[in-house]
């Protein structure tokens, strides 16, 4: 089973490389930006087949390693 | 006094904790983060480097290091443990002090000599160091001290707030705050104060010839404030 999650900051955490991609962006000619926030994705493939259980493993992952949850939120997005 | 160094892969301030720890008189022993058991020890030092290349988050792989559980174990029994810099991040990432060290505000790396104020004096590491404010080097990449609102008024309620970063005068305010930190913090304490992370290196300081010499101020100090 491979499980794909995602790591964001949270919403009031600085992100300065964010802000400097933002601002890259804008002088490139993209200047519609609101904002811009960088994250992290990780593709997990366990062993385990059954998926809610390969779910709850890679949640205890975030919390136990992938993501610092005083600043990092995570979402497992896909199962597969 | 028995101390302990801990080095990690990538740690690169080991060797000179080691000799700042030996000058002023503490027996050091280096322990390799694959050990189970802690030597004997008065002092733990989580060293400055770039342990496991700084990967994921820095600090955040040698957390979960083997001879992390001997090291929490020691300084949940209030064991004294000292980390500088990456040893800092490793202290938060293994939740043994508050909050986080995020990148640094202007995103550079810093590497320069700073002061830093001492904010509590009534704990082992600085319990009576005769200057108040402390010349010492930073050279970090992320070293921008954050917590969230209800934690930053837990430890300021709990005095838990070691060091700012200050000027020579030991006036706090952005202009002297390199790195972006809340309130200029340059170093924690745990609730208990037997545990001190700080961005800042001491043990780069105790060489009249090379350095200043307020690393030495410190150290003198803590050797003294353990006897």
């Amino acid at each position: 089973m491979k499980v794909s999650v995602i790591i964001t900051l949270k919403k009031d955490v600085l992100d300065p490389q964010g802000k400097v991609i933002h601002q890259t962006l804008d002088g490139m000619g993209f200047d519609n930006i609101n904002e811009v926030r960088q994250g992290k994705y990780f593709e997990i493939d366990t062993k385990e087949i059954d998926k809610n259980k390969a779910q709850e493993k890679v949640e205890e992952m975030c919390k136990k390693l992938l993501a610092n949850l005083v600043i990092e939120n995570y979402k497992i997005i896909e199962s597969q | 006094m028995n101390s302990s160094v801990i080095t990690f892969p990538g740690s690169n301030c080991d060797r000179d904790m080691d000799v700042a720890l030996k000058k002023f008189g503490f027996k050091n022993k280096m322990v390799w983060h694959d050990d189970l058991e802690l030597p004997k020890s008065d002092l733990v030092v989580l060293p400055g480097g770039f342990s496991y290349g700084d990967y994921l988050r820095c600090g955040s792989m040698a957390s979960k290091s083997k001879i992390m559980k001997s090291v929490l174990n020691f300084a949940q029994g209030g064991g004294k443990v000292m980390g500088v810099c990456n040893g800092f991040q490793i202290l938060v990432e293994a939740g043994l002090l508050p909050g986080v060290l995020l990148r640094n505000k202007y995103l550079e790396f810093i590497c320069k000599n700073v002061f830093v104020k001492v904010n509590n004096k009534d704990n082992s590491y600085f319990k009576g160091i005769k200057k108040d404010t402390l010349e010492f080097h930073i050279a970090h990449n992320e070293g921008n001290y954050f917590c969230s609102k209800e934690q930053i008024k837990e430890i300021d309620d709990n005095n838990q707030i070691a060091l700012f970063y200050s000027n020579e005068d030991g006036n706090i305010n952005e202009e002297n705050n390199p790195n972006g930190s809340i309130k200029s913090i340059a170093g924690i304490f745990n609730k208990e104060k037997n545990i001190l992370g700080m961005m800042p290196h001491p043990e780069r300081m105790i060489d009249a010839a090379l350095s200043g010499e307020d690393g030495s101020v410190f150290f003198e100090n803590l050797i003294n404030n353990l006897r």
